[in-house]
């Protein structure tokens, strides 16, 4: 009788998952499908954490994988501010709907 | 008008800083709750956390802790921080005002980060905190204070846009959950917690190719972002 095992979590980060891809359909922000994109990887940090805890010899990689995805989640953001700046210096605008210059 | 304009501005702020303060005030609560999972779990090496021993499988010598205590209040703080993470995640989703979506997002990673404590993952939900609490929602509130004329600008998208996004997370989400909820997984007894040096041998062991090529991307996004970033001449 553990009172929390495994589909707990899942659950949590399963709910988590969805709010970042609907964050990401519906902002027309672009810092605003960022944060969209910082909860679904927090959402499998979650799932990975998760995993490693009840893997049958406490395996270690799940943490070792949920840090490189904190990196590359990091390095993302980065990048991403980055070019939010540079879409701004040439648009006037966040909103992603109005990059549309190379619209065929 | 522009009297008007300003007046409104001006109350919004106000009425932003109220929430905000509020929402530092939960943050705090939030952490001093923390303080006693800290306390209880503290990794011992070679001795479980006394939480994670309740009602193991008799084939599992190790599991000396009796208390069910520990266990409800696992569980008190998995069911109060989980409800946290989920409610602070669809205050994201319809919060208008990017600010604000900000503010949420960081009690959002809060949360998870006790939920990294709560699996025993303590140095992942120390990086949790300060990478993204610390480092990645200050990049993302600089981003905003640098593209956008006011802060408080908003952008709606069309009904049918969101009706068909709600379709899509509604129908996503049934079929994770009703996945989720029909599969057995072959352990769901949590193993005994690692010291944080296990973690730090495999970095520099097994996973020592993914640690260089990280750090080689690190220096790449930095020299890149910075190009980006430049200030024209």
């Amino acid at each position: 009788m553990t009172f929390i095992g495994l589909n707990h979590y899942l659950v949590v980060a399963a709910i988590v998952f969805v709010a970042g891809v609907f964050v990401m359909m519906t902002k027309r922000n672009a810092i605003g499908i960022l944060i969209g994109v910082e909860l679904v990887l927090n959402a499998v940090n979650i799932n990975l954490v998760a995993f490693g805890r009840y893997h049958s010899t406490g395996s270690v990689d799940g943490r070792i994988l949920a840090l490189f995805v904190i990196v590359l989640a990091a390095a993302e953001a980065a990048v991403a501010v980055a070019i939010c700046t540079n879409f701004y210096k040439n648009l006037a605008t966040i909103d992603v709907d109005r990059g549309d210059a190379a619209k065929g | 008008m522009q009297t008007c304009s300003t007046y409104s501005r001006t109350v919004g702020w106000t009425t932003a800083c109220g929430r905000r303060a509020v929402s530092a005030a939960a943050l705090i609560v939030l952490l001093t709750l923390c303080a006693p999972v800290l306390a209880q779990d503290a990794p011992t090496p070679g001795q479980e956390a006394p939480s994670l021993a309740l009602d193991a499988p008799a084939e599992v010598p190790a599991a000396t802790s009796d208390s069910p205590v520990s266990a409800v209040l696992e569980a008190a703080f998995f069911y109060g921080f989980a409800l946290v993470v989920i409610v602070s995640a669809l205050a994201i989703c319809i919060s208008k005002n990017i600010v604000r979506m900000a503010v949420w997002l960081f009690i959002t990673l809060g949360s998870v980060a006790v939920l990294y404590f709560l699996l025993a993952a303590y140095f992942i939900a120390t990086i949790q905190l300060i990478v993204y609490a610390g480092g990645t929602l200050v990049l993302l509130i600089f981003g905003v204070m640098l593209t956008s004329k006011s802060p408080w600008a908003r952008f709606e998208i069309k009904r049918g846009e969101l009706l068909a996004a709600v379709v899509v997370s509604v129908l996503l989400a049934v079929a994770l959950i009703g996945t989720l909820m029909g599969t057995e997984w072959p352990q769901d007894q949590p193993a005994e917690p690692h010291a944080v040096a296990t973690l730090g041998t495999e970095l520099l062991t097994t996973y020592l190719a993914p640690f260089e090529v990280a750090s080689v991307l690190l220096l790449a996004v930095m020299i890149g972002a910075a190009y980006l970033a430049r200030q024209e001449k």
